[in-house]
Order: structure tokens, then sequence, then C-alpha cells
């Protein structure tokens, strides 16, 4: 009985049966694999998160942002928010703050750019949608991810990182063009 | 443990033991007493923190939308509370002492201190709560700084967190106690050395959490001028993720103690078994990981051996269980005349007995549902399709409510009548139990996967979008996704409602069994009562088990590669 102690004293010397032998071999079969297959995506696959990362102070951030949307302003969305065109393989820098991303970016489809993503306040979590990329924003990690639109279309940002009231009003906007 | 031995030396104030007339087990009466208040605690904590759970689900129903984005706020926050930490871990610590002193027939080290940690536990618990109730902490569970709570909230789950450690300190002194006075000969059984492997995971789990929350707590009070967001997640989530390894150990072990009381199973080999718990203790704390695999400074290195468990050795020990328990009834049954065919032993399984059928719910949807998500969601390239997506509360739905909830409702019905000394009140009702709670909480599971992985946000109060200043729509499929984890919440609130009635029921009024010779409601298996057989189990043929694990396995294959499918099909990311 699992409930009471083991008969046999000697339990560990007792023949393991088959089946158990077997199961144990594919389970950890499968799991060297699993492991492997984290590792081979780095070498294979197209979408591995960047984890260059750098300190920054949220002021400092903010001055970056603020310099990169109005070097590269082409437009504004309603509130006032500004549509910044930066050409293709630029750095580009995208803040989160209670309760927005900002500002809108207008990238070009197949084009890579060095996206950089920090907080000024609290955590947020980057979700872009539909396509279903989420990344966690932390404030004082300027994190840069090397990304490449091969969609083209109007793609939305939500928050999914709960941070506070306005959680849910927090949103961005990512326009691509062929 | 000479401090203990000091406190309550058994010479002094020997401990009173009766006798189950069921089991033949001997119990320590100051450990019944405990047993009995923990679990009480627990109920009471699972039905505030269900009741919250309900509001918010239907909430997050599009169609309902209950409460304002305040209220649901809050709510959330403290339904992580009740029912993740503190419905589960009073149950737990009921469980420590019963797998101690009550198996190993022993008494309780140091009753005195393990009131105190009950009280420090209770104590804790109601501060959170009225931290949660004044409104100002709708932290969410993680607490993650910058934001903020009133100290109180932190303040009260480090007095809980404290009072469990004495509890699980309890637990240590009396399997020293019951070594020591030769309560049993050879090893611990099977269910104590589970409960160990539970209580070891859990100092890890509990220090953890006083490590990260006792500076948050300065904070709070402003004491430390600032707590790095990255640091507090790596270590929060030492507390966070551990303690939920806490769980899967106590609840296999409660399949095993399941399964020995309702059809006399013994584990096919003890080594095996025992094993796949020693591998939890070893590689489960790295679960950190999991959270942080979408989050910038950590290196890609780091990641992938934390999040696997280093190579996975931990899940192995999962996939063990996943073959062993049902291997084990395989046999069992197959020893009680059930033989024909592969699966007669599962057809003639006692189904009617809610303890058996909670158990082998709690087991397969916690390998199906759980399991396989949480290692698809743990993959550090996959995690980006769904970190923080309402994925992650369906997975862990999964492994917490269908797997360790439902395990311990069920546990819950032997609990009644060899602790409590009572039969199970209204055994019709009782019977419907875990499937109701269980269809409703595999639902709820498996609808907040299907919504996350179409991209609909958690512990997000409108995902309509329509106030914010770019709004835009989300899938109307994870709308629809919303709609039916809403449905099967109400279903798995009826069950739990149903669960606390019983339980509350029972305690208050059901009928003596410490009187008389009155049979159980839901008996037990004949070998349950006669320790003279026990042990591994001998050597059997267990097609039945082999064609479970079979389809388990091809379904983990396929779920893991249609997801990384989906992984190469999103825009390119180095």
């Amino acid at each position: 009985m699992a409930i009471s102690p083991p008969r046999n004293r000697l339990w560990w010397n007792e023949p393991i049966e088959r089946v158990e032998v077997g199961w144990i071999v594919v389970a950890f079969l499968w799991g060297l694999f699993m492991f492997v297959f984290m590792i081979a995506w780095h070498f294979i696959g197209g979408q591995n998160l960047s984890t260059e990362t750098y300190r920054v102070t949220p002021a400092a951030y903010e001055e970056k942002v603020t310099a990169f949307a109005e070097k590269y302003q082409v437009g504004e969305e309603a509130g006032g928010v500004p549509v910044v065109r930066p050409p293709a393989g630029e750095d580009v820098y995208l803040l989160a703050r209670l309760w927005e991303w900002w500002p809108v970016l207008e990238l070009k489809k197949g084009q890579s750019y060095r996206i950089h993503l920090s907080s000024l306040d609290w955590q947020h979590g980057f979700s872009l949608q539909p396509v279903n990329i989420n990344i966690s924003i932390h404030p004082g990690y300027e994190q840069i991810i090397t990304l490449t639109p091969t969609q083209a279309g109007d793609f939305g940002i939500a928050c999914n990182e709960y941070c506070g009231i306005g959680h849910h009003l927090m949103t961005g906007r990512i326009r691509v063009v062929e | 443990m000479t401090a203990i031995d000091a406190s309550y030396p058994g010479s002094r104030l020997a401990a009173v033991f009766r006798t189950c007339r069921f089991t033949g087990l001997k119990v320590d009466i100051a450990a019944q007493r405990l047993i009995k208040a923990n679990a009480v605690a627990a109920v009471i904590f699972l039905a505030v923190g269900g009741l919250m759970g309900l509001l918010v689900a239907l909430t997050r129903w599009p169609a309902v939308h209950l409460l304002p984005s305040e209220w649901f706020y809050l709510v959330l926050t403290g339904h992580g509370a009740n029912v993740l930490l503190f419905w589960i871990i009073f149950f737990e610590i009921a469980l420590l002492y019963f797998a101690s002193a009550v198996l190993l027939g022993s008494r309780l080290a140091a009753p005195r201190i393990a009131w105190t940690a009950f009280g420090l536990m209770v104590v804790g618990a109601i501060m959170t709560n009225v931290a949660v109730f004044q409104g100002d902490s709708s932290v969410m569970f993680t607490s993650y700084p910058p934001m903020q709570a009133a100290p109180q909230f932190y303040l009260g789950l480090i007095l809980f967190a404290v009072g469990a450690l004495l509890g699980v300190g309890i637990f240590f002194g009396t399997l020293v106690i019951a070594h020591a006075e030769h309560t049993y000969e050879g090893s611990i059984p099977l269910v104590t050395f589970g409960a160990l492997t539970a209580a070891i995971i859990a100092v890890f789990t509990l220090a953890s959490g006083a490590i990260i929350l006792v500076p948050t707590f300065l904070w709070s009070l402003g004491l430390v001028a600032e707590i790095d967001p990255l640091m507090y997640k790596v270590v929060w989530w030492g507390m966070g993720h551990s303690s939920q390894q806490i769980n899967v150990a106590a609840h296999v072990s409660v399949w095993y103690a399941i399964g020995a009381l309702t059809i006399g199973a013994k584990p096919l080999s003890e080594k095996v078994s025992r094993t796949a718990f020693l591998l939890y203790i070893l590689f489960l704390q790295l679960a950190s990981a999991h959270h942080l695999l979408a989050d910038p400074g950590m290196s890609a290195t780091w990641k992938i051996v934390n999040t696997s468990y280093l190579m996975y050795l931990a899940v192995l020990g999962s996939l063990i269980h996943g073959l062993t328990v049902p291997g084990a009834l395989e046999a069992a049954q197959r020893r009680n005349g059930y033989t024909k065919g592969a699966f007669e032993w599962l057809r003639k399984a006692p189904w009617g007995n809610p303890a058996f059928a909670g158990m082998f719910l709690s087991l397969v949807m916690f390998g199906f549902i759980g399991g396989i998500s949480g290692v698809v969601l743990g993959t550090e390239q996959l995690n980006l399709l769904m970190h923080n997506t309402i994925y992650v509360p369906g997975h862990f739905h999964g492994t917490v409510v269908a797997g360790t909830t439902l395990a311990f409702m069920a546990m819950t019905y032997y609990v009644l009548p060899l602790i409590f000394q009572r039969d199970i009140i209204w055994p019709k009702l009782a019977r419907w139990q875990p499937y109701l709670f269980g269809l409703g909480a595999g639902g709820i599971s498996l609808f907040m996967m299907g919504a996350g992985t179409l991209g609909i946000p958690r512990r997000h109060w409108d995902i309509t979008l329509t106030d914010a200043m770019h709004p835009f729509d989300l899938p109307s499929g994870g709308f629809l996704m919303m709609g039916l984890n809403g449905l099967a919440a109400v279903i798995a609130s009826a069950g739990g409602i149903l669960y606390i009635l019983i339980t509350v029921g029972t305690v208050l009024w059901g009928k003596r069994l410490d009187k008389g010779d009155a049979p159980l409601a839901f008996p037990l298996h004949k070998q349950a009562a006669t320790v003279a057989e026990y042990g591994s189990h001998a050597t059997v043929k267990l097609p039945g088990t082999i064609i479970l694990v079979s389809v388990f396995f091809l379904s983990f294959v396929l779920y893991y590669f249609v997801n990384w499918k989906y992984l190469s099909e999103i825009w390119l990311l180095r």
C-alpha cells in the first residue's frame, strides 16, 4: 500500500517493471529532444527573443524616444500621438507608460528594425496583435529586439501585464506598409 | 529537534491516541484537532476565493461583464491570494500532519507550536484580505513592483508564510519523533515520502518568499528606496512557481493515497515512484525562469537550462507518475478480479465513489491539460506566443484547479469520515460533485488556453478596447472562448458550492462514526484496513495503462509541434 511502509525493507533492490523502464526511457529521450530543440531553434528558427539589454533611467529613455519621434515624424493620430516612419534598418524606440504605447510606428514589410523597448513607470506587457508576439517590458531596462514584419496592415499593441486601473485602456499601433 | 522535544516532552504530557476502526491506524488526538482546524480554514478560504473566481469569470464573459473595472482588479487580486495560497496551503498543512502523525501512528511534534503556526496563518490570511478589500492593494497576486500595495498586504503574506514554515517544521519534527519512537518499521510509506518531498520544496519556496517579501514590505513602508523589478521577479517566482510544485508533490501523494484507500492500489515499484518524487526535489526549484522567458536581461542559456528544469528532469518525474499511478490502479483492479480486455479494470472502477472519481479526473486533466500546456508554455521560444495572454491562467487552472484542487476535494471524502469521524451527508449528490467540478475546471482551462492562443490578454477588464486611445479588434474567436469560459466557470462554481455544502453539512450534521459500528457511505477497500499486505506490486501486464500513456504521449508530441508551426509563422525576431 502506498499508505503503509513497504513490506520489503530492501525495496530499492526490487526489480523495476519492464513497462516502467520502457516509459522512463521514452520520457527521458523526449525530454532530451525538447531540450535540444530549444537550442536548435536558435540556429534553425527565425523567432528568437534577443537578450540584448541595457540599464537606462526612465528620464534618459524618454529623451531618446522623444528625439527619435521628432526626427522621423510623418503625421499625427487622434489625440496628437505622432506617427513615426523610421528608415529601414534604423534604431526604433517605443515606450510604455501609464497607459499608452508611444509613438505610433510605421514600418516597411520585409525590412528589419532594431526596436528598443522600455517602460517609464511600471511593468507593462507588449502584446502585438493579431500577430501574437508577447514581451515583458520593465522600467530601468532597455531591451533591443530586431523585428522583421512579414505582413502588411494595421497591428494593435495591447498591454498584457497588469498596470493599474487603466490597464485595459493601454494600446498602441504599428502600421506596416508594403 | 531537542528544542521541540523539550517544549512537548512525551513523558510529561503524554499524547492521547484513538484507533481508527476503519483503517486500524493509530490517530494522535492533538494531530486530529490540528488537521480539522487547518482543513476547516482551507475550505473557508476556498469558499471566499472561489466566489471571487466566479465574479472574475462573469466579468470576463463579454456578454455579462459583471463588475466595474476597479472591483474587477480588486476581486482578481483576492481570488489569487485566497485560492492559490490560502486554500491550498492550509489544506497542505493538514495533509502534512496526516501523512506524518496519522500514517506513521506517531504523536505530532509540538502541538502548541503547530497551533501558533495555525494562528499566524489565519492572521496573515485575514490581514491580506483586509488590505485587498481596503482597495489600495489591487496589485494582483504577483504584486510586481514598482506597483505598490499597502504594507499590510505584504505583512499578511509574510505572517502566513512564517506560519506555514512552522507547520512544515512540525512535519519534520514528527518524522524524527516517529523514527525515534519506532512507531513504524522500515521506510516511511510512499505517501509520506511524497509529502516529505512537498515539505522540502516548501522550505525553499517559503524562504524565497521571505527573501523578497520582507524587503518589499520595508519598501512599502518607505524604508527601502527601490526594489528592482527584474530581481523581484526572479526571487518572487522562486516562491510563486515553486509553491505550485509543492502542490504537485502533494496531489500526486493524494493520488497514491486515494488509490490505496479505494481499490487497494500499491505502487508498481517503490523505487521508481520514490525516484520520481526525488526528481522533484532536485529540479523543480528552477521554475522561476518560466516567468522570465519574455523578459530582458537573462541570457538564452540561463533561460533554457532553467525553464527545462535542467533537461526536463523534473518533468520526467511527473511523466513517470503519469504511468505509475494509473499502472498501480490497473494492477490493483486486475487483482480485484477485473481482468477482461484492456479496460475492464477502468470501466468497473468505483466511479460512484467521489474520492476515486475526483482522483482519476484530477490525474487525467493534470496530465493532459495542465502538464502538456505547462511544458509548451515553458519552452523558451514558444513562450513568446502566449506570455501573459490568458493562456497562462488556462494552464495553471489545469494544474491547480483541475489537478490540485480536485485531488484535494477527492481526499476530503476520506478526511471527513476518518478524521472528523462524520459520514458524508447526501452521498447521491456527493457522487456528482467531482464530475461537475471537473467538467467546469477542465472547461475553464481549455477555453482560457484557446482564448490565449488567439491573443486575449490576461487580467484585462475590457477586451473590446473601445475606450482605448488606439482601439483595435481582438479576434472574435477569443470573445467566444471567453463566453464559454464563463459558462464553464458557472459549472465549476456549482461543483464548488456543492463541495462546500457537503463538507460543511457533514462536519455539522453528518452521522457520527465514533460510536457504534455504522459502515461508511463510501467504503474503503478491504486491503486498506489490513496492513499485512503492502509493498510493491507483483509483476502484471498493464495493457490499459500502456494504451492510455501512449495516447497521452502522442497528444503531447502533436500539440508541441503544432505550436512550433504556429511560432514559425509570426514575424521574424532575433
